[in-house]
């Protein structure tokens, strides 16, 4: 029984499908979805809880999975950047990046764009600046000083009204 | 992170007998301070009882003239409760407060409660609301819950199950964020009940959230921005340190009081 509470199994649903594996319980959301799952598009910044690059959803809403247990997301529905668009069809929020220039480097983009649809998700799809600013306080850009981000979400949550 | 065995109880009982089975077991709510602490080997329990899982400590009700929480409500839920916006728009507002919006989504308010962090928001809440901290074995008064800084008066194997909030007639919090990690340098949370005020104060105080004597006094005499007009609060007992020196966390407190207050009688 050792090896189950050190390795216990967790059963969780990653964008649609359903995924079983024995973890290291210290493993995090993050390193599950990237490390067990090959789903690398979900990043690691800080690793502190501050920087937002790992936001993935859990049930429907934003969280830092650098900052969650995989094995407390038992039973849970996981979304991550993977799992909202592809190449060929991006999701409205992440055409609106591109095309307001909304990053640079890219790599706080899936965090970013994570935590914009739960934005949207709970505030509508007119968002103001001031609102937009005050709700990205979880997600940090080095690069860009945020002036199109806030565009391309401003733009993004609209085009999803068009849904 | 050092390495732990992991435990999902369904019950507070079950909760409680996987605590008292070791001296080295911590419970794990929304994981948004123990789990940063476990990464920086600050904290490295060798059992870690998930609460997530355990029925019925995830609620928002109102109980008469009170506000019950349940332990595992998450900040979010607090923020947009329809009973707490109507009830205590304060408490409301302090949770939709708390760190950003990913972290409201996992932090609890019986995390924030046990952790007990000098400065955390929801401390400054229970005290000025004359809060009840109910756990598995008894109820606990505010005012006997708090025991200095990451202190309190939980016993080993005690379980915060919910809050109950007396329901104030006026109340608002206000805090003076420090720019960079935008924890309180200063918090202060007034509440009028009848002829009671209670004003306490998070962020400042070297032994965690206190109640301020000096605040309290001039609001008593008038529930007024106006009362706290040259009001004086002692450095004594307060936090110095490289984001702010004991003086001016004692400048701050009536200012951040008064601030507080004209948004309460603004509201009613």
């Amino acid at each position: 029984m050792v090896e189950e509470r050190f390795m216990p199994n967790v059963s969780m649903t990653v964008n649609g499908v359903a995924v079983s594996a024995n973890v290291d319980s210290r493993t995090l959301l993050a390193q599950f979805v990237r490390d067990n799952l090959h789903l690398t598009g979900t990043h690691i910044g800080c690793d502190t809880s501050q920087c937002g690059a790992c936001v993935v959803h859990v049930d429907g809403r934003a969280v830092k999975s650098c900052t969650t247990l995989a094995v407390s997301c038992e039973g849970a529905s996981v979304t991550t950047i993977e799992g909202i668009g592809t190449p060929d069809h991006l999701h409205p929020m992440q055409a609106a990046f591109r095309e307001n220039h909304g990053l640079q480097c890219g790599f706080c983009t899936p965090g970013m764009i994570m935590s914009a649809i739960d934005i949207v998700n709970r505030k509508g799809n007119s968002l103001d600046e001031h609102t937009i600013r005050e709700e990205l306080e979880g997600n940090i850009c080095r690069c860009t000083g945020y002036h199109n981000i806030v565009k391309a979400v401003s733009a993004g949550a609209q085009a999803m009204s068009g849904k | 992170m050092h390495a732990f065995s992991y435990h999902s109880p369904k019950t507070v009982r079950q909760a409680a007998s996987l605590l008292g089975k070791s001296d080295d077991a911590k419970l794990l709510a929304g994981g948004q301070t123990l789990l940063p602490t476990m990464k920086q080997r600050l904290a490295s329990p060798t059992h870690l009882v998930d609460l997530g899982k355990v029925e019925g400590l995830a609620s928002i009700e109102q109980k008469g003239r009170n506000i019950v929480i349940g332990a595992m409500t998450c900040h979010a839920d607090v923020a947009t409760s329809a009973v707490v916006l109507q009830a205590i728009p304060a408490l409301a507002a302090l949770a939709g407060g708390i760190g950003d919006a990913q972290v409201r989504n996992r932090g609890t308010i019986g995390g924030s409660l046990a952790n007990n962090d000098p400065a955390a928001d929801y401390p400054s809440a229970a005290l000025a609301l004359n809060a009840t901290i109910v756990t598995n074995k008894r109820k606990i008064p505010a005012d006997q819950y708090f025991a200095g800084m990451f202190a309190t008066s939980l016993e080993e194997g005690e379980i915060i199950t919910k809050v109950s909030f007396p329901i104030p007639s006026k109340a608002a919090y206000e805090k003076f964020p420090n720019p960079a990690s935008r924890y309180a340098l200063v918090g202060v949370f007034v509440a009028k009940k009848g002829a009671d005020v209670r004003a306490a104060v998070t962020g400042a105080g070297s032994d965690g959230v206190f109640r301020s004597a000096e605040v309290e006094a001039a609001l008593k005499a008038r529930f007024n921005p106006k009362a706290l007009d040259g009001v004086k609060v002692s450095a004594k007992g307060l936090n110095g340190d490289i984001h702010a020196s004991a003086d001016y966390r004692a400048h701050l407190i009536p200012v951040i009081a008064k601030r507080a207050v004209t948004k309460a009688v603004a509201k009613a």
